[in-house]
C-alpha cells in the first residue's frame, strides 16, 4: 500500500511531528499514518523516541512542531482529557493505578463521566467477561497479579470506546498464557475497527500481531514494513541500524561443580508466593544453566535463597564444596556467589541513589570498596565508571540516579556491576527483561564470556528464545519444583511445554 | 479523694468540648495527608488560628467573626506552606516545621495587646426537645455550635472523600501522584485546596482553644494539640470516624484526669497528666493492628512533573 492511499483512509496521520528537550532531540520531523483496525507497531531501541511520541498523541506531552489529523479534523489533545474524549486512550508501560483503591475506582478515575457506582461495577464485569479478561470490580488493585492490574488498565479503555488504543510494552509482565489472552482480546477489538498503536521490544510478538510497522532511529522514521514478511532479525538491524550481533558461544567442557543444592525446600516469604519444593541442582564451571517456567513459579524465591536473602537450612546449598546453607548475602559475596534480582528499581538497584553508590551496594566486599569502616569512594566511582564503559550504559555520568536511566540502561549496569566483580556463580533473573534487542544481545554475550571464563551461570527468565541461545542445560521451575535439567542442543518445544508444565517426559534426556 | 466529686454527666459533657479543637486540627490533616502532603505545620496554624480568631473576636464582639477569620488565618498560612512545597518542591517534613516555628512566633507577635482580656461569651444552644431528654439531652444537646460545626465536618469529609468522585480524585492523588497526572488530574491544584482546607480546619481549631475552651489569649496556649493532632491522624488509619473517636478518646481522657486530679487522686499527676496520650496512642494502636490502613502511597512525596 503506498503512502498515500494510507494517508487518504487513515484513522491518525502524523506530519512532521518534532519535539526537542534540552540537549536531545526526541523526534524529529515524525510523519505516519494509522488506519482503522489496524495494529500499528512502533519499533526502536530504548530512547529512539517512541514513549515521547505517543505521549504527544495522548495529549502528555506538547509537540514543537507537526500535526495530527483523527478522522480527518485537526487533533491537538491539550490534556489526556481531551484525548480521551476524542477517542484515543492508553495503556501504559508501568501502570498507572492506584494500589490503595479498588478496581473499580481505578476504572472510574480513568473516566470522563464514569456511570455511579452500581452501574460501574456492572459495565466492568459485563465489558471484561466480553472479553475474555474477567475482573471483580471490588478488589482492591494492590493485591492483584500484574496479569490482572494490565486488565484493570485494558477495562479503563475499553469502556470509553476508544478508536485507538496505544499499548507501551504491554507483555513485558504478562505470563505467556496471559499474552495470549491479551492478543485474543486485541484482535477482537480489531476486528470491531479499533486501530491499535503496539510499542514493544518483543519482535516475536510483533511479528505474529502487527500488520503494519514504524520504525524509529534517534527520533527519526528510519522504515515501514509489513512485521508479518520480516524475520525478528531482519526487524531487529532496521532498528539498530546496523547487522545485530549475534552472542557467540565457543564449545567449552564444564570443570567441577561449582553450586549445588540439595533437597531445598522454603516456605516462601511473600504471602502470594510460591514455595520452593525440595530443589535440587548442580552447576558446573564454564556452564550456564537455564532456568524456565512461567512467572511466579517460584523464580524470585530461588533467586533470594541463592541469594542469601532467605535462608536455606545449612547442609542444603554448596559453594565449591563449602556449605553455605545459612551464610547472610555479604558472606556469599565474599564467597564469590553474586546475584541480580528481576525487579530493576528497589531489588537490584536503589532508584534515588546514583550509579556510584548503587555499585557501592553490592561491590563493597569484592571490590575492597570500604576500609575500616569508611567508604573509598574514588575507588567505588572507578568500578562504577568501569561498569558504565565496559557495558555500554548510557548516562551522563556515575553520579546520576539509578532512576534516570532507562530500563535497559539501568539492566545493563545492573548485570555490568556484577559480572565485573568476577563471579565464582553468578545467579541472574531475567537479565534481559524490557531491553532492546542490540542491548539484550550484549548483556547474553557477557554471560557467555563469563561462562568461558570459568564461571558458573545460572540464568532464570521467561524468555525460551534467550535460554536456547545462552543455556547449555535446560530446566523448569512449576509451582517450586524444579525439573531435571537435559542438555539444550536438540531440545524440542514439547519436552519444554512439558517440563514448564511439571510433568517430566520419560525418554526426555 | 472524693469521686463523688466527679459527676459523669458533667465529664461527659465537658469531653466534647476538650475534644473539639485537636478534632478540628485533625481531620483537616487528614484530607491533607489523604491528599499526599504531610504537613507539620499544624500546631503553628492552630496557634495563628487562635490570636486571630481571639483578636477579631474582641474587636468585632462576636466570636463567629472570629471563627471565620481564623479559618482565614489557617488557611493563608498553610498557603504559605502550599507555595513552598508544591511549587518550590521543599522538604515537606522541614517546611512544615518551619511553618510550626513561625506561627508559634507570629502569633505571640500579634497577642501581645490581647493577653488578659477576656473573650466574648458565646452562647450555648440548648438545642429544643432534645436537649430535655435526660442523661444524652444535657450531654449532647447543650453545647455551643462549634462543637456541631465540627462534627459536621467530620461526617463532610467522610462523606465526600468515600462517596463522591471529587474525594475519589483526592485519594488518587494522594495514592499514586504520577499516576493522577498521568490521567490528567491536577496534582498540585487538588493538593492545594487540601492544604488550604487543612489550614483554615487547623485555625478553627485554635480559635476554639482561645474563643471558648479557655477563653483568653495566653501565648503558646495550644500547647502541643497540633502535635496530637498529627499523631491521632496517623493512628487513625486515615479515616474520618477513628479520628473522631481517637480525639474523643483524648478528650475523654483528659477532662478525666483533670477531674481526678481535683479530687485528690492517689496517683503522682505526672502519671494522670500523661495518660490521654498514652491511652489514645495504645487504643488507636490496637484498632489498626487489623485490616488495612497503610498510608497513602505518595505521602510526603516531592511530585514533580516530567514532560
Amino acid at each position: 500500500m503506498t503512502g498515500d492511499s494510507r494517508q487518504a483512509d487513515a484513522l491518525l496521520t502524523l506530519e512532521g511531528m518534532t519535539k526537542a528537550y534540552p540537549g536531545v532531540v526526541a523526534n524529529d520531523q515524525v510523519s505516519f499514518s494509522i488506519l482503522p483496525g489496524e495494529v500499528h507497531a512502533l519499533l526502536g531501541e530504548n530512547g529512539a523516541g517512541k514513549s515521547t511520541l505517543v505521549k504527544m498523541i495522548y495529549g502528555l506531552v506538547k509537540p514543537d512542531a507537526g500535526q495530527m489529523t483523527l478522522r480527518g479534523e485537526s487533533f491537538t489533545p491539550v490534556n489526556p482529557a481531551a484525548a480521551r474524549g476524542s477517542g484515543v486512550t492508553m495503556v501504559f508501560q508501568h501502570f498507572s493505578l492506584f494500589d490503595a483503591l479498588s478496581v473499580a475506582e481505578n476504572i472510574s478515575l480513568g473516566m470522563d463521566n464514569p456511570p455511579d457506582r452500581r452501574a460501574l461495577s456492572t459495565r466492568i464485569r459485563d465489558v471484561s467477561q466480553a472479553y475474555g479478561l474477567p475482573l471483580d470490580p471490588d478488589r482492591i488493585v494492590g493485591e492483584l497479579s500484574a496479569g490482572e492490574s494490565q486488565r484493570v488498565e485494558i477495562i479503563r479503555c475499553l469502556l470509553q470506546d476508544p478508536k485507538l488504543l496505544i499499548m507501551d510494552e504491554p507483555t513485558s509482565v504478562l505470563t505467556p498464557q496471559e499474552v495470549d489472552i491479551l492478543f485474543e482480546t486485541l484482535r477482537k477489538l480489531t476486528a470491531e475497527g479499533t486501530a491499535i498503536l503496539y510499542i514493544s521490544h518483543k519482535l516475536e510478538e510483533i511479528r505474529s500481531l502487527c500488520e503494519h510497522a514504524t520504525v524509529l532511529r534517534l527520533g527519526k522514521v528510519v522504515d515501514t514494513c509489513d512485521p508479518r514478511e520480516k524475520s525478528a532479525r531482519e526487524l531487529a538491524e532496521m532498528m539498530v541500524g546496523d547487522t545485530l550481533h549475534v552472542p557467540f558461544r565457543e564449545a567449552a567442557t564444564p570443570g567441577p561443580v561449582a553450586l549445588s543444592m540439595s533437597g531445598v525446600s522454603m516456605k516462601s516469604p511473600n504471602e502470594f508466593g510460591t514455595n520452593l519444593r525440595n530443589v535440587t541442582l548442580e552447576v558446573r564451571k564454564g556452564e550456564i544453566l537455564g532456568v524456565g517456567g512461567v512467572a511466579g513459579n517460584g523464580q524470585d524465591e530461588l533467586l533470594a535463597v541463592l541469594s542469601g536473602e532467605s535462608r536455606a537450612q545449612s547442609g542444603t546449598i554448596a559453594l565449591a564444596g563449602e556449605d553455605i546453607g545459612s551464610l547472610h548475602p555479604n558472606a556469599r559475596r565474599a564467597r564469590g556467589l553474586l546475584t541480580a534480582p528481576e525487579e530493576r528499581l528497589g531489588h537490584s538497584a536503589a532508584p534515588e541513589m546514583s550509579l556510584t553508590e548503587n555499585a557501592l551496594l553490592t561491590g563493597a566486599v569484592r571490590e575492597n570498596l570500604v576500609e575500616r569502616g569508611f567508604l573509598r569512594w574514588r575507588r567505588t566511582e572507578r568500578f562504577a565508571r568501569k561498569v558504565i564503559e565496559e557495558f555500554d550504559v548510557r548516562t551522563p555520568g556515575p553520579d546520576n540516579t539509578a532512576g534516570s536511566l532507562s530500563g535497559g540502561n539501568l539492566q545493563k549496569f545492573v548485570i555490568g556491576r556484577e559480572v565485573l566483580q568476577r563471579p565464582e556463580v553468578l545467579v541472574v533473573n531475567q537479565p534481559t527483561w524490557g531491553v532492546d534487542a542490540s542491548a539484550a544481545a550484549d548483556i547474553r554475550q557477557s554471560l557467555l564470556d563469563l561462562a568461558h571464563h570459568g564461571a558458573a551461570v545460572v540464568v532464570i527468565s521467561q524468555d525460551l528464545d534467550e535460554l536456547m541461545e545462552i543455556a547449555d542445560r535446560f530446566t523448569a521451575l512449576n509451582e517450586g519444583r524444579l525439573a531435571e535439567p537435559v542438555p539444550t542442543q536438540g531440545l524440542d518445544v514439547e519436552t519444554i511445554g512439558l517440563m514448564m508444565g511439571g510433568v517430566e517426559k520419560e525418554t526426555a534426556a | 479523694m472524693d469521686l463523688s466529686q466527679i459527676n459523669p454527666l458533667l465529664l461527659l459533657a465537658s469531653l466534647m468540648v476538650a475534644a473539639t479543637p485537636i478534632l478540628l486540627a485533625a481531620i483537616g490533616e487528614a484530607v491533607v495527608e489523604k491528599a499526599g502532603v504531610l504537613n507539620l505545620g499544624v500546631e503553628g496554624m492552630m496557634i495563628t488560628g487562635a490570636v486571630v480568631g481571639f483578636a477579631i473576636g474582641v474587636n468585632t464582639g462576636s466570636p463567629a467573626m472570629g471563627f471565620v477569620a481564623a479559618a482565614v488565618a489557617g488557611a493563608a498560612l498553610s498557603m504559605l506552606f502550599g507555595v513552598l512545597v508544591l511549587y518550590l518542591m521543599s522538604n515537606q517534613v522541614a517546611t512544615g516545621l518551619g511553618l510550626t516555628l513561625f506561627g508559634l512566633g507570629l502569633s505571640s507577635l500579634i497577642g501581645k495587646p490581647y493577653e488578659g482580656m477576656k473573650a466574648p461569651s458565646m452562647a450555648k444552644w440548648d438545642i429544643p426537645l432534645l436537649s430535655d431528654i435526660p442523661v444524652l439531652g444535657p450531654i449532647l444537646f447543650r453545647h455551643d455550635p462549634m462543637v456541631y460545626v465540627s462534627l459536621i465536618i467530620v461526617t463532610a469529609t467522610w462523606y465526600v472523600l468515600t462517596r463522591t468522585r471529587a474525594g475519589l480524585i483526592l485519594r488518587g492523588v494522594g495514592e499514586n501522584h504520577d499516576a493522577a497526572h498521568a490521567l490528567g488530574y491536577k496534582v498540585v491544584r487538588v493538593r492545594l485546596m487540601a492544604i488550604a482546607f487543612g489550614g483554615a480546619c487547623a485555625g478553627l481549631g485554635g480559635a476554639y482553644v482561645s474563643l471558648v475552651r479557655v477563653p483568653q489569649w495566653v501565648e503558646g496556649m495550644t500547647a502541643g494539640a497540633g502535635w496530637i493532632a498529627l499523631a491521632i491522624v496517623v493512628f487513625a488509619s486515615w479515616r474520618p470516624w477513628r479520628v473522631l473517636l481517637g480525639a474523643y478518646l483524648f478528650g475523654g481522657i483528659t477532662v478525666l484526669q483533670l477531674n481526678l486530679q481535683a479530687a485528690g487522686a492517689a496517683i503522682p499527676v505526672e502519671i494522670l497528666a500523661m495518660s490521654p496520650y498514652v491511652v489514645t496512642i495504645l487504643v488507636l494502636v490496637v484498632i489498626s493492628l487489623r485490616g488495612q490502613h497503610g498510608a497513602p502511597g505518595s505521602l510526603g512525596r516531592i511530585f514533580h512533573a516530567t514532560h
